[in-house]
């Protein structure tokens, strides 16, 4: 508070003020994002010639095909983000009782996969599968498993972190107390790890709506989400119709930021503590 | 029996998470389009190395991880510091605002940028694309950063200040080391981010340049005629290169923890 | 107190400080600060002495008010420009740095006016930067001084507390600052580290001979330490002196309970240097006005036991506990409780006598004798004030008067008389106020910001969070600091007042 105060009075000669270096980077969002972002809106708005119009937004949500591809986006986040987190959450709950220095080294084994470009690794799993035979015959149910085997990472990171943070004497007063193991995890553990699973609920659903990378690749070309409705648009030159779509993802995001937390968290959802 | 249990569950997702990875790393020692043995082989290894748009795609996506890394952590070390210290309208506004590319889809990201690059005429140019890559990294360096500051003695600044420095050099001398190394991660962080990006790549590069995502996400689309034995052998490359920096992060880490072991033991 | 102006290092002049949540850390202090002077700031956590020492340090900058440096006004100065340095609570020293590398800090910075030669006319002056052997003889010397000599190279992270405090002097010092800020610099350490160090750097104060301003909540250590105190309590200056004027003479009942252990009583003053308490008139050296309300502060150790017939006042021990060197024993006297110390110890239970010699009475004025507010009368012939609103009784304001159906008032001449919105001066006395944790049955609702035992009571005083309003009494419960309560003031206990024609 007090260097707000200081900063405050005028007649103070410093070159500059400390708060006063957030503004070459406020100006880089200000062109970069959030003007971009309302390009979009504006282009949802007009048709084809300029004029304002709410043709878009009648055609997305009256096109059959286009809500199926919706539903069938939402219907693959939300599996893949249920399917993370009941992978994710015991592995990290594992990797955060650890007590020895391997627990730096076995979380590193569960990172480093991020470090090979994605859809290299989306090669390997695809050429796994169809080595097995499951390509080309379950389109939905190959890319989930290539969504999970992507974003898994991103479902660990954040629950790692909150659970190494939470007081294990915790659990162990709860048990003291009389809980047994699955009340320790309902009324202890998970209520406290809620922030990281929110974090990693973030990380997971709207990436995995719209990465058509993956969903190319493991759905044999059959399956089409959100991103490759955009990217579909795009490619035809129908800006208009690419922006409507964007602004729907748009207010998906809004409502999943705003149910796990609002913009005012600043987790390092990416990044790891060894 | 509950540590058997906790080793299982590890086990098995390691066994998902590399499975597939190591599969890839045997056959890349075939020539085989798609997962066949047909005789040990290094041609893919060889092919690799001579094919002269492989070697400049690989090039092209580490340069541009270099320079994308290299901006967003200077942009983003210096707005995390303003955004720390700015406690009123910018500073929330800048910190909101950073938040935004971490939590978009991508494509809106990526298609957005297209569309105001577009308007200036600077679309499919590696400027658009340079940018693309920045605004996605930065967000990380700035979150890579804010908590060293905040760990940071708020009273180290006032101390330089006190002891005859001005704010540039107190800055210099006293905040950055003490930050250096979140700006450190954050920019590691950020080159993993730049070479793993696809969508801002697809959307915002010129005609005829490609990183890996979108060199292998076309080979895939088209596998009849793409290197795929030649990008086996890269993932392996690159998986050799990832175990081997794993090993020595062990080594370290572990005479590391041997030394605070025998420290605490001292106290 | 006047002294030579030149004699004056720092002024302090009508500083005030107010944050941005609108609370006044520091409210209009006068000061000054005698070259080569040991200052203490002594007061409880928030009483503003930090923030004080923050502004002189420039790391703060008064709402208004000057500090003057050697006659001029640095209040506009950045810190790196002034001549002053400051030791920080917890060190503050930089982890990146060795001990070297922290203490030559300042001196790296540094440029000094240093002369050259030039063709034989007049030596030309040029800013120039310490050479390498130069900030090396300093430093070494400072670090001889800390008793640190052989630690250049060590990691500051590897020092222990005491060492680390050393360093941190060390780092303040070599820049030869005129004045040495230390802001609670013993507060992280151990009792016995604190008690050598507060010795050391009380011998270091003696040997560089430059100012030191202290600042501490450890009365011990104020006493101990300082050539001269100043007590601070909700940012305002409640005494300055040396030691002994503090803990003998102090102002007021704050300072009092605040420096070392004390009894407070309520007493009257008879006139004649003789003073009433505890039931019995004691001879003493201070006058007031006859029949004048004062507090009476005795220090414990200055009470003597006597048989219970030859002191002037008996009661009954009813605890003793062993401090070391001597006892500490609670006497009773009819409902009255006091202190004592001694080195001989009474039995519990025991009936003893006392005597208190009269210069080792301390009488004070009192500082409330009542509560005095401006208020206005509502609708409802209820008053407002102290931001709260309390029944009352109306008809006092004009004798024989009384109130008709509707509410209005009639004097006794008959007259008709709305008294809505009038202005009245409200007083209630100390022993009218009642608080209640019921906060709404209160008619204001305040925190408690301060209890001080006097014997056989307590005096509270409730501020409310609006103007600040503060409600002062006695009362026998016991409550704690920072309770939130609800001021409840009997109806006939409320004094109102006409506001007379002449203020107006």
């Amino acid at each position: 508070m007090t260097h707000g105060c200081e900063e405050k009075t005028p007649k103070i000669s410093f070159r500059f003020n400390r708060g006063q270096l957030c503004l070459p980077y406020a100006v880089f969002l200000a062109l970069f994002v959030i003007f971009p972002l309302l390009v979009i809106v504006y282009y949802a708005f007009t048709a084809k010639d300029g004029t304002i119009s709410f043709a878009n937004f009648v055609w997305f949500f009256t096109d059959m095909s286009m809500i199926q591809v919706l539903l069938q986006s939402i219907a693959i986040g939300a599996i893949t983000t249920v399917v993370c987190l009941l992978l994710g959450y015991p592995v990290a709950y594992v990797l955060s009782r650890i007590k020895s220095h391997r627990r730096g080294i076995l979380l590193l084994l569960f990172v480093m996969p991020m470090c090979i470009n994605f859809v290299l690794r989306a090669m390997a799993m695809k050429e796994l599968l169809d080595m097995i035979g499951l390509l080309g015959k379950y389109n939905f149910l190959n890319t989930v498993i290539g969504m999970v085997y992507d974003f898994l990472p991103f479902m660990i990171l954040p629950l790692y972190s909150v659970l190494i943070k939470m007081d294990k004497s915790l659990e162990e007063a709860a048990a003291d107390l009389g809980a047994g193991r699955a009340k320790i995890f309902g009324s202890v553990i998970m209520p406290l790890s809620l922030s990281g699973i929110l974090s990693g609920i973030t990380m997971v659903f709207l990436p995995s709506m719209t990465c058509y990378v993956i969903s190319d690749t493991y759905g044999n070309g059959k399956l089409r989400i959100v991103g490759k409705a955009i990217d579909k648009c795009f490619g035809q030159n129908d800006i208009n119709s690419a922006s409507v779509i964007a602004l729907v993802l748009l207010v998906i995001m809004l409502l999943v930021t705003l149910f796990t937390g609002g913009f005012s968290k600043n987790d390092n959802t990416r990044g790891v503590e060894l | 029996m509950r540590k058997f249990w906790g080793f299982c569950i590890i086990v098995v997702a390691l066994v998902f998470v590399y499975l597939p990875i190591i599969v890839l790393a045997v056959y890349s020692f075939t020539e085989s389009k798609s997962l066949i043995w047909s005789g040990f082989s290094i041609e893919p290894y060889l092919s690799l190395f001579s094919s002269s748009e492989l070697i400049n795609m690989l090039v092209n996506t580490a340069v541009l991880a270099l320079l994308a890394a290299a901006i967003a952590t200077i942009l983003g070390t210096i707005g995390a510091i303003g955004i720390f210290y700015n406690k009123k309208i910018l500073g929330k506004f800048t910190s909101a605002a950073s938040r935004i590319p971490v939590i978009n889809a991508e494509i809106v990201t990526a298609i957005s940028l297209a569309f105001v690059f577009s308007f200036v005429f600077l679309r499919g140019t590696y400027f658009s694309l340079l940018i693309g890559h920045v605004v996605i990294c930065v967000p990380f360096v700035v979150l890579s950063v804010l908590p060293k500051l905040k760990q940071m003695d708020s009273s180290l600044y006032e101390a330089a200040l006190d002891l005859g420095a001005t704010p540039t050099q107190a800055l210099f001398k006293v905040v950055l080391p003490e930050i250096l190394p979140g700006v450190i991660s954050g920019f590691l962080l950020a080159i993993t981010l730049s070479l793993d990006d696809y969508m801002v790549s697809a959307y915002n590069k010129p005609d005829g340049f490609e990183t890996i995502s979108t060199f292998v996400y076309k080979a895939l689309a088209k596998p009849r005629n793409a290197a795929l034995a030649e990008l086996r052998a890269l993932s392996s490359i690159i998986f050799v290169v990832m175990v081997i920096g794993v090993l020595i992060i062990n080594f370290r880490s572990g005479s590391k923890y041997k030394k605070s072991k025998i420290k605490e033991n001292r106290r | 107190m006047e002294k030579n102006k030149q004699d004056k290092i720092i002024e302090l002049i009508d500083l005030t400080r107010k944050f941005e949540d609108g609370l006044i850390a520091v409210d209009g202090v006068n000061l000054y600060v005698r070259k080569g002077e040991f200052v203490t700031f002594l007061g409880p956590s928030g009483c503003g002495k930090t923030t004080t020492l923050r502004m002189i340090a420039g790391f703060d900058k008064p709402t208004s008010g000057k500090i003057l440096l050697n006659g001029q006004d640095i209040s506009a100065l950045p810190p790196n420009k002034r001549p002053i340095n400051t030791v920080f609570q917890r060190y503050a020293l930089f982890p990146h740095l060795n001990v070297y590398d922290n203490i030559a800090f300042g001196l790296k910075l540094k440029r000094v006016r240093t002369a050259f030669e030039s063709k034989g006319c007049k030596p030309v002056y040029k800013m120039k930067k310490l050479s390498k052997s130069e900030i090396a003889e300093k430093v070494g010397k400072v670090l001889k001084m800390v008793d640190l000599e052989g630690f250049e190279k060590r990691s500051v992270s590897t020092l222990s507390g005491g060492q680390q405090q050393r360093v941190a002097i060390a780092r303040a010092l070599v820049n030869e600052p005129e004045i040495l800020l230390l802001d609670e610099p013993l507060g992280a350490l151990d009792l016995k580290m604190r008690k050598d160090m507060q010795l050391e750097l009380k011998e270091m104060h003696r040997k560089l001979g430059i100012t030191f301003i202290y600042v501490t909540h450890d009365q011990e250590e104020a006493l101990t330490m300082s050539d001269t105190i100043v007590v601070m309590k909700d940012g305002v200056i409640q005494q300055i002196g040396t030691p002994t004027d503090i803990y003998n003479e102090p102002k007021n009942a704050f300072v009092a309970d605040f420096i070392g252990e004390s009894n407070i009583f309520s007493g009257t003053y008879l006139g004649d240097k003789k003073v009433r308490f505890i039931g019995q008139a004691f001879d003493c050296v201070d006058e007031f006005e006859k029949n004048e309300k004062v507090d009476v502060v005795v220090r414990p150790e200055d009470v003597e036991i006597t048989d219970a017939e030859s002191g002037l006042v008996k009661g009954k021990i009813i605890n003793s506990i062993f401090k070391g060197i001597h006892y500490e024993m609670t006497m009773k006297i009819g409902k009255t409780e006091i202190v004592i110390q001694d080195t001989v110890e009474k039995e519990v239970g025991e009936t003893v006598g006392i005597r208190i010699k009269p210069d080792n009475i301390h009488i004070m004025a009192k500082e409330f004798s009542s509560n005095k507010y401006d208020g206005y009368i509502t609708k409802k012939n209820t008053v407002c004030f102290g931001d709260g609103e309390f029944e009352c009784d109306v008809c006092q304001l004009y004798d024989g008067s009384h109130l008709d159906d509707e509410g209005y008032l009639i004097t006794a001449d008959g007259e008709k008389i709305d008294l809505t919105d009038l202005d009245v001066k409200v007083e209630v006395g100390l022993k009218d106020i009642e608080i209640t944790d019921d906060q709404e049955q209160g008619g204001a609702i305040g925190n408690i910001v301060s209890i001080i035992y006097k014997g056989d009571h307590y005096q509270l005083i409730v501020r409310t969070d609006e103007n600040e309003e503060d409600f002062v009494f006695d009362t026998e419960d016991t409550w704690n600091v920072n309770d939130r309560v609800g001021v409840i003031i009997p109806k006939n206990k409320i004094k109102l007042s006409l506001v007379t024609e002449q203020k107006k």
